[in-house]
């Protein structure tokens, strides 16, 4: 190898050292040293951690927390990621077109996102208070008595899903926009003069060209609906009775209020698998009717 | 019939105006071409035929029915545009397809109208292939395809050959005037290029500031200039135009001596470098000063006092330095303008110099 190529390759692997060091210590090793963690029992004062094999594993197949919050977490990420993606791209055409004012419209939708999360849960805390919140006020002029949303099991998952939407759907709006923008106005001439409608136009135009995004926004969108944590601290603390707890808010709780860190590495592995699969999953899945240009 | 007539057409944005004051017929199966420079609203005219844009004022006529009002698809005809405007994510097959998809033309005479399209624009090995996959003379074609399965009378182009390289184009504005004489197709062609506006062009409408300048068949255009625009935008290299100035002697080109008959002070002498000759004895007299030969001729820039003018010389002229010569022209071929309005003054020949 002549020694300019090796300077070159010096010099490459230099730029990205920084980097490197960064992921490693705080991504790459964690990762390993969990599912290192989730091999031992919890180490104690008095019994040091040993090798227990596969038992972490064993206990949460059996734990029924655990169940009951990986079906919360479906039934969010069910209840979440259609709705969401699917306003993000209505408000995205919708902010696209030709109308009045269009840039605040679209400051407007983008807001939610750009807030803090604690701020945001603070602000649907005040929705959802019984009889003084926003709802039960707006409810009282029709008669409706005030319900507790957040204190009833049966609602409490779906208000956490309501806020989600109105807090993704913006956020999911820009990858839309970007996309949208990036599509010459031209195709849309020559679609109308072919005399395709506007429907006929986003099924075969629009909606193939800006299906790269769709799939970016649906990964994104799935890793979130599993990463949410920081609005059940402010809402409703996983309760009532787990009623809204979801996975890695359960993670957090069992490495940190009860802590069992061997069993909380345990959950994370899961957590991260499943991820991993559902992400590798989509590519494969939808690659081939995806059209990159 | 004429197959398109637009008049009074004007296109306002705000206090800008486009297109000003239009007035233009297009005959049936005739090819109309719509040229200028970047800005003079020749495009716009274009899009207000396609019905992309609305006028703000006139009507627009298509094949005696006024369709001002009524929507692209309504009007009966089809649109290259200047970026082919392909859809990246269809193939050759689908995207030549796409109208008749739209129109719900049954599957067996779409296949029928695509293998007839694609043998006459040459695509046939290439139904299969994205657009990014094609070159840009074959995204050209598919264009061109997806215009003509449509069998519609009129054909629109917008600057189609713009983003081919020199070669391609050529062959492309010979392909495409015989594709129109073949299916007898009214194509109304936008460019800036004067030589793809005279090589393809029944008649060629020049316009300048959203007006039109001047429309005739190329060839009046080229020897009957109406204006000085007219006269430096045909022609390469354009046609000279020289200062003339009076003092009590008669009218002269400005900065010599020559006089020049019958005249008239305050205009502009046009002159084709072709039609100008050297002369080693008599005429007016000139330096020439730098030659840039083309291959079948060169073209030489001469002086006459102060101003310059580009002479076309027929095969290899070799210039040493600088020349003395005497300039000559056959009276019919001088052209005389306002020089303030920039108009022509149509009275009679202009002799070529008086030698005094």
């Amino acid at each position: 190898m002549p020694s300019s190529t090796i300077r070159n390759q010096a010099y490459g692997w230099l730029l990205l050292t920084p980097a490197a060091i960064f992921l490693i210590a705080f991504t790459h090793y964690p990762a390993i040293a969990t599912l290192g963690q989730s091999f031992f029992s919890e180490s104690t004062v008095i019994r040091p951690a040993e090798f227990v094999g596969l038992e972490n594993y064993q206990i949460m197949l059996t734990d029924e927390v655990f169940w009951k919050v990986v079906r919360n977490n479906i039934w969010y990420a069910i209840g979440t990621i259609p709705a969401s993606v699917a306003l993000a791209m209505i408000m995205a055409i919708w902010v696209n077109g030709k109308l009045a004012g269009r840039g605040l419209v679209r400051m407007a939708y983008f807001t939610p996102t750009i807030l803090p999360m604690i701020a945001v849960a603070n602000i649907w805390l005040f929705f959802y208070t019984p009889d003084i919140g926003l709802i039960d006020q707006f409810l009282s002029m029709f008669g409706f008595s005030g319900r507790n949303w957040l204190g009833n099991p049966e609602t409490v998952l779906s208000c956490i899903i309501v806020m989600t939407i109105w807090k993704e759907a913006g956020f999911f709006m820009i990858f839309y926009l970007a996309a949208l923008q990036s599509i010459s106005p031209e195709l849309e001439e020559a679609a109308r003069i072919e005399g395709a409608g506007r429907w006929y136009y986003f099924r075969r135009v629009t909606f193939p060209l800006i299906m790269p995004t769709t799939l970016f926004v649906l990964i994104n969108a799935v890793i979130n609906s599993f990463k949410l944590v920081d609005h059940l601290f402010i809402l409703t603390k996983g309760g009532p009775d787990n009623a809204s707890s979801l996975l890695l808010y359960y993670i957090y709780e069992v490495a940190f209020s009860f802590f069992d860190e061997a069993y909380a590495a345990t959950l994370t592995v899961v957590l991260l698998v499943t991820l991993a699969i559902i992400a590798i999953g989509q590519f494969l899945l939808m690659d081939k009717r995806v059209h990159y240009r | 019939m004429s197959a398109i007539q637009l008049e009074s057409i004007e296109k306002r944005w705000g206090k800008t105006i486009a297109v000003d004051n239009i007035n233009l017929t297009a005959e049936e199966g005739r090819f109309l071409v719509l040229l200028g420079p970047s800005g003079c609203g020749k495009s716009t005219t274009l899009r207000i035929i396609a019905g992309l844009e609305s006028p703000s004022k006139g009507r627009v006529w298509i094949n005696g029915g006024d369709v001002t009002d009524r929507p692209s698809s309504d009007r009966h005809l089809s649109m290259v545009f200047q970026s082919y405007a392909l859809f990246p994510h269809l193939n050759t097959e689908e995207n030549i397809l796409f109208g008749l998809k739209v129109r719900k033309v049954p599957a067996p005479e779409r296949q029928q109208r695509l293998k007839k399209v694609a043998d006459l624009v040459g695509l046939a090995d290439y139904l299969d292939r994205k657009p990014s996959q094609l070159s840009g003379g074959q995204r050209q074609r598919v264009a061109l395809a997806r215009a003509v399965i449509a069998e519609n009378p009129i054909c629109l182009m917008d600057e189609p050959l713009s983003n081919l390289d020199a070669k391609l184009r050529h062959d492309m504005r010979v392909e495409i005037r015989s594709l129109q004489r073949q299916l007898g197709m009214t194509v109304v062609y936008v460019t800036h290029d004067q030589t793809e506006a005279m090589s393809m062009a029944d008649k060629v409408i020049l316009m300048r500031d959203g007006k039109i300048e001047q429309q005739d068949t190329p060839g009046n255009l080229y020897d009957s200039p109406a204006s000085t625009f007219t006269a430096r935008f045909i022609g390469t290299p354009p046609m000279n135009l020289l200062s003339m100035t009076s003092d009590a002697r008669g009218v002269s080109i400005e900065g010599t001596d020559a006089l020049v008959h019958s005249a008239r002070p305050n205009s502009q002498l046009g002159i084709r470098p072709e039609h100008i000759s050297l002369d080693s004895r008599s005429g007016i007299p000139a330096t020439l000063v730098a030659s840039d030969y083309l291959g079948a001729d060169t073209i030489v820039t001469a002086v006459i006092g102060t101003q310059e003018l580009m002479i076309r010389i027929p095969g290899r002229y070799e210039l040493k330095g600088q020349e003395a010569v005497f300039l000559r022209w056959q009276p019919q071929f001088a052209r005389l303008f306002d020089k303030e309005s920039g108009l022509l003054i149509d009275d009679g020949p202009v002799l070529s110099a008086a030698t005094g």
